[in-house]
């Protein structure tokens, strides 16, 4: 079973090269960590940013520059800022290879649920709409199972969803997923230690397993 | 050249009354415009329509207003860190939209732009999509969305001058361009005022035609809300 890091790693692992990357808040956010230095990406912050360094040192600590989770943070070399409208326009406009986000359900058809859960306080989608709407590539850091133990991974989502027919890929603590197009979640990794079995017993949607699963690699 | 100078936030929201449709810049609590919201409370006007990406922190930038109950409506697209908010909305006190982050943003720039509506892919199959008319382009559902407008939009930028013209800093800029154009009456705080002249055409975010008050403002703040830093 991975913890919030090791499905951090997993998903750094599907970085290539060249790519423009938006990381929402959460566990997306330590995948930064693990992007090999070898690759040249480039980090997008919502409110207006290409090229989202790491925090700053106390010396360094700006007010004028924060992230999407309003954290203090640097830029790289050769960063651009823009507004919020343009910002959501490179989003919308298909020009961000993957959106990597966390999620609280997905369904089998690729439905994401991750914004509201009624009867608790409502904060907003913030951008998550946007981001599910319109990126090329979703990829999705989520736990498998509730604290009680109730799969996330369903028929169809039970939460109001923030967008349909949108993730590609799931990274959970148990297992890497393909959500298919015809719908499904196609088993393609196990978490190190973990049974087929307990991914069955976990996912309440439809699992599809073909031929061997292997360990995941790190 | 025309002189778009006024003497301080006082005098830059005088006839802002009483329910109006306001615009506040920033994003969190980054490039908000920290003298009109505190002028805003010493004039005390009530009712107001904020639209705004977020609403502020307890006691300070918009939630300052939330405190003093002159919000009746929020139009937001994340509101979360803002107890009183918190409060007055599950009590009913308060009234708030959530818009898409993009979707906001570009409601915004539509208003300004003289485009009364748009198609977008954000919320499509969701519950932001109830009531509003879906479209198939290319295989794919878009919702229909209207413009934004308000009777005062207030920004704050980094440095201006005597025209209007706005130049912002880092990630303050986030909604502030936008809302400049959407306003009746667009209110500019900024941080260092120049005569016109000063600042370079080629650098300027904001043409001052957007723009009717500027002034220079004093005592910022510039509050951080997440102090994230490594050792040094």
């Amino acid at each position: 079973m991975l913890d919030k890091i090791g499905i951090a790693k997993r998903i750094a692992r599907e970085v290539r090269d060249g790519m423009y990357i938006n990381l929402g808040i959460g566990i997306p956010t330590l995948v930064a960590n693990y992007i090999p230095p070898s690759l040249n990406v480039v980090l997008q912050s919502e409110n207006g940013l290409l090229g989202i360094g790491p925090f700053p040192k106390e010396s360094e600590v700006d007010s004028d520059l924060i992230n999407a989770g309003k954290q203090t943070i640097t830029m790289v070399c050769g960063s651009a800022l823009f507004n919020s409208a343009e910002s959501f326009a490179m989003i919308r406009g298909g020009h961000v290879d993957v959106t990597i986000l966390g999620a609280m359900e997905v369904s089998q058809d690729g439905d994401i649920a991750n914004w509201k859960v009624p009867g608790k306080m409502v904060k907003g989608m913030g951008g998550a709409m946007d981001l599910v709407a319109s990126a090329k590539n979703i990829i999705v850091a989520m736990q498998h199972c509730s604290k009680e133990g109730a799969s996330k991974l369903l028929k169809e989502c039970s939460l109001p969803i923030t967008g349909i027919r949108c993730v590609k890929k799931i990274v959970s603590d148990l297992a890497v997923l393909d959500v298919l197009p015809q719908g499904g979640f196609k088993l393609i990794e196990r978490a190190p230690g973990v049974s087929i079995e307990e991914i069955k017993n976990a996912t309440q949607g439809e699992l599809i397993i073909e031929g061997e699963i292997p360990e995941m690699i790190f | 050249m025309i002189n778009k100078v006024v003497s301080g936030a006082d005098q830059a929201v005088h006839d802002v009354t009483n329910n109006s449709t306001l615009m506040l810049g920033g994003f969190g609590v980054c490039g908000i415009p920290e003298n009109c919201i505190q002028a805003l409370l010493k004039k005390g006007v009530k009712g107001l329509t904020c639209i705004s990406n977020n609403a502020g922190v307890d006691d300070f930038g918009i939630g300052l207003l939330l405190k003093t109950r002159q919000v009746r409506k929020m139009i937001s697209s994340y509101v979360g860190e803002n107890a009183e908010f918190e409060r007055q909305l599950l009590s009913g006190e308060l009234e708030v939209e959530l818009i898409p982050q993009g979707t906001l943003a570009e409601r915004i720039r539509a208003g300004g732009a003289g485009i009364p509506a748009f198609y977008t892919p954000a919320g499509v199959g969701t519950e932001v999509a109830e009531g509003k008319e879906v479209r198939e382009y290319e295989g794919k559902l878009y919702l229909l969305e209207q413009w934004l407008k308000a009777d005062f939009a207030i920004v704050k930028a980094w440095k201006g001058d005597t025209s209007g013209n706005l130049i912002y800093r880092g990630t303050a800029r986030n909604f502030n361009p936008m809302m400049a154009t959407a306003g009746k009456i667009t209110i500019a705080e900024v941080e260092e005022l120049l005569p016109a002249g000063e600042l370079d055409p080629n650098h300027i975010h904001t043409p001052g035609i957007y723009v009717q008050r500027i002034f220079q403002g004093s005592n910022y703040e510039k509050r951080i809300e997440q102090r994230t830093i490594i050792k040094d």
